[in-house]
């Protein structure tokens, strides 16, 4: 027993202390594990800025920010009908094995993607592409089967990221946890569940990049045990963000000052209404559901995490309406609405809500609205899969997205209408859950995607402007809100606030992010 | 001996057999689509279908679930969805932390357990073994999330004596082992005292204290064995009771087990890391069981195999 009391007082004494750290060296803390690395495979909240650290895409983002940068490419020319595009690689980009990047590589990796066998999720965002071309060792060229101005972005995007051959076949169908790319940094050390540790990658191509040597991530830690950690200067980065059961009391605490990030979310929660079906075949029934819903009193409920939302596109895209009026909360106005429409008897139909929370309280204070209006929404509070099977099956008139909701892929107002506002998404086991298909504004978002040329960009983000003014009118969807992301960062962590809610790099931009010392 | 070692393993792979169908219809049956979780919102219907038909989830019930009898017949328990990696592996990798978190919890409940079962014999009708078996009541009966967050909470946030969670040394095993161990301490703490109340009873013990032993020696000598390898024949069973418990442990106590692994692989809608670790589990409780009843008569030879 004695003994027992010895061997405890000591693991006390090794495994309690705070652990001293070195600089450039950090810890994160992650709910989840890591399930792969693989570019073509991750795409998850945990994976998905650890593979852009390891690998490299032909373009990337200036870190904090939306805006394209050439990243593996040096630089790119397309053609003048938008259907070529050739990009002139960087001399000297090496995979950690020591060999250089090539055109053959970028080819490879893409066709890796496309091939049914690796099971990638990525493999539709390269529909555009034709045949790929390498023209020479540093030179590789895509023709398309139509203009596409979102290409650029999809060479950002993970799935196009380059990885070697040799590797991939080395780790015989386990590439996920052998990965091998020319990114930031390396893997050190990776025991499966409990921690992944990177380090800088000392051949790294670009200048003063990664600016630490080393980051922890760890794995397993409940949101609420990181944040208690943190307090204790045990963690550096709360990767999940500050749990929503803490968010008031620690936005409350002065001694949290300074320490926690706010940032905007590629992200909208709606309604949708099922267009094809009665009532809300009738656009005066909708745009009364738009004016019936109080959103500040839904963003109140959810503790303020989120912006009121007036329109499809979230704030931060481009292409976003600003002076866009929106539907104002006006009962009254809604029920004149209803009256016109003919039904100033009332309706009654479905509210389809995911099942976890906050959903079902949303949905309640939606039915609450609406009851105010006049509609008797009754509440269908299901397991996701199902809630996604009834938007996709057309079988569900009305739907809240929470925790289905979109959340941009890139940058790009397009991502946010194909599948769930245009009519290829108005399918059977398609996302277009309000069935909203209107060929006119099919047509102007293929005119608008055709404008290569990134000196007309101004105009196509017009076009699209126009797109989503018309679709506010159509009103498919009662927009909510926008979700904002909290997170917390230690004190000695430094750099600009916008690198730990990177609207790219989700959720933190580990090439870009300083410690003080 | 052998005829009975045989007959038990038939039983174990009928069991084995019916846990693995039971389990597969109910992954089956699930309103829940892993193709679909595995690409994502993003991808189109096409890549869906794709990444169905090479997981073979476009095939009937009976062809997927023949199929992985006949991998796991030549001991093959499939791939991951989500990690691409064989089952094997992955649960290979996790399975030392869920043993050592076992033998730690299997530590604390004889510690705790028999400790207060012989101190509640020893106090018998006294306010010490009432309080004690009251102690032992709650012991049974509280949720393991609770106690395992009310522990973190005391001992490691609010007195910092222990790490918050986490794996690595002794001291990250001590809460989760407490917390898992705690149920049991229950059940041994009452069973200790019934066995210990019985023993002190028996003439042999009135033998050792009239032949002039000391009560010290009495109670460590005679009594404690007797009374205490019925007890030790039941840790066996327990093994059961734990693979319950490892996947809220585990999950509060961010232990990198198997029960993790299961738990994020529901989530995922991860299906051959689910039933990989189903049959492991159902493997653990077969074994446990199995040693329980070779050790029953060793210890009581009144008790035959059969």
């Amino acid at each position: 027993m004695r003994n027992l009391m010895l061997a405890t007082a000591t693991a006390f004494a090794l495994g309690v202390c705070a652990p001293a750290f070195a600089a450039g060296e950090i810890v994160i803390t992650y709910k989840d594990d890591v399930s792969t690395l693989d570019p073509a495979i991750g795409y998850d909240w945990q994976n998905w800025s650890i593979i852009k650290s390891l690998f490299d895409g032909l373009m990337d983002y200036k870190p904090g920010t939306t805006e394209l940068v050439p990243d593996l490419a040096e630089s790119y020319e397309i053609s003048e009908d938008g259907k070529t595009f050739t990009f002139k690689l960087r001399q000297g980009a090496k995979f950690t094995n020591g060999r250089e990047v090539t055109a053959e590589d970028v080819k490879y990796s893409i066709e890796r993607v496309l091939d049914p066998a690796t099971q990638s999720p990525g493999a539709g965002f390269f529909g555009s592409i034709d045949t790929i071309e390498v023209v020479d060792p540093h030179t590789i060229r895509f023709n398309l089967n139509r203009p596409d101005a979102t290409f650029l972005h999809v060479m950002a995007i993970n799935f196009a990221h380059v990885v070697p051959k040799e590797a991939v076949e080395a780790a015989a169908g386990d590439f996920g946890h052998k990965p091998v790319g020319s990114g930031a940094y390396k893997v050190a050390e990776w025991t499966l569940g409990q921690r992944l540790v990177l380090e800088k990658n000392p051949d790294y191509w670009k200048p003063d990049t990664p600016k630490l040597d080393k980051i922890t991530f760890e794995f397993g830690q409940e949101p609420n045990v990181a944040l208690l950690r943190l307090q204790r200067g045990e963690v550096d980065v709360l990767g999940d963000g500050i749990p929503p059961a803490q968010f008031l009391e620690v936005k409350e605490d002065p001694q949290f000052a300074g320490q926690i990030v706010e940032g905007g979310q590629l992200h909208t929660g709606y309604v949708t209404m099922n267009v094809k079906t009665k009532p809300f075949d009738d656009v005066r029934v909708r745009r009364a559901v738009n004016m019936a819903i109080n959103k500040d009193r839904i963003v109140r409920i959810i503790n303020n995490r989120a912006v009121p939302a007036n329109q499809p596109l979230p704030p931060s895209m481009p292409g976003y309406i600003k002076d866009l009026k929106g539907y104002p909360f006006d009962p009254e106005g809604a029920k004149k609405l209803l009256a016109e429409a003919g039904y100033a008897d009332g309706i009654a139909t479905e509210l389809y809500v995911y099942n976890t929370d906050p959903n079902p309280r949303i949905a309640q204070a939606i039915q609450q609205d609406l009851a105010a209006i006049g509609i008797n929404a009754e509440i269908k509070s299901l397991a996701q899969a199902n809630v996604i099977a009834a938007g996709g099956d057309g079988s569900a008139p009305m739907i809240w997205s929470g925790g289905m909701a979109w959340i941009a892929d890139f940058p790009d107002p397009s991502n946010f209408y194909g599948p769930i506002l245009g009519c290829g998404g108005a399918v059977q086991g398609g996302w277009n859950w309000s069935w909203y298909c209107n060929e006119e504004l099919d047509k102007l978002a293929a005119e608008a995607d055709s404008i290569t040329d990134p000196a007309r960009a101004a105009e196509r983000e017009k076009m699209w402007s126009e797109i989503y003014r018309k679709i506010v009118e159509d009103a498919p969807w009662a927009p909510v809100f926008n979700e904002q992301r909290f997170t917390m960062r230690s004190k000695r962590m430094g750099g600009d606030d916008s690198l730990y809610v990177d609207p790219v790099h989700i959720p933190v931009h580990y090439d870009a992010v300083t410690v003080n010392e | 001996m052998a005829a009975y070692l045989a007959r038990r393993l038939i039983q174990a792979i009928l069991i084995l057999f019916g846990v693995s169908l039971v389990t597969f219809f109910l992954l089956f049956v699930l309103p829940a689509d892993p193709a679909r979780q595995l690409a994502g919102r993003s991808a189109t219907i096409e890549t869906v279908e794709s990444i169905r038909h090479e997981l073979g989830l476009d095939r009937p019930f009976h062809v997927q679930y023949l199929r992985y009898l006949g991998a796991l017949a030549s001991g093959d328990l499939g791939r991951s969805y989500q990690q691409k990696t064989n089952v094997s592996t992955l649960i290979a990798a996790r399975l030392p932390a869920t043993l050592l978190l076992m033998v730690g919890a299997i530590f604390c409940e004889l510690l705790i357990g028999l400790t207060m079962g012989i101190a509640a014999a020893l106090r018998r009708g006294r306010i010490t073994d009432q309080l004690l078996m009251i102690v032992s009541f709650v012991a049974v009966s509280a949720p393991q999330f609770v106690v395992g967050v009310l522990l973190l909470y005391v001992f490691a946030v609010n007195l910092g004596w222990f790490p918050i969670g986490g794996y690595g040394s002794f001291a990250h095993l001590v809460l989760p082992a407490l917390t898992l161990g705690i149920l049991g301490a229950g059940w041994y703490a009452r069973m200790m005292r019934s066995s210990m109340v019985d023993v002190l009873r028996q003439d042999y013990m009135r033998t050792a204290k009239a032949k002039g032993l000391k009560p010290g020696v009495v109670l460590a000598v005679h009594a404690l064995p007797n009374a205490i390898l019925p007890i030790i024949a039941m840790i066996g069973i327990d093994i059961g009771i734990f693979m319950s418990g490892i996947v809220v442990v585990e999950s509060v106590f961010g232990w990198p087990g198997i029960g993790q692994l299961a738990w994020q692989a529901i989530q995922q809608i991860d299906i051959p890391i689910i039933m990989g670790v189903t049959l492991v589990s159902a493997c653990a409780i077969i074994i446990g069981n199995l040693i329980a009843d070779l050790i029953a008569p060793l210890i009581d030879p009144r008790i035959k195999l059969r």
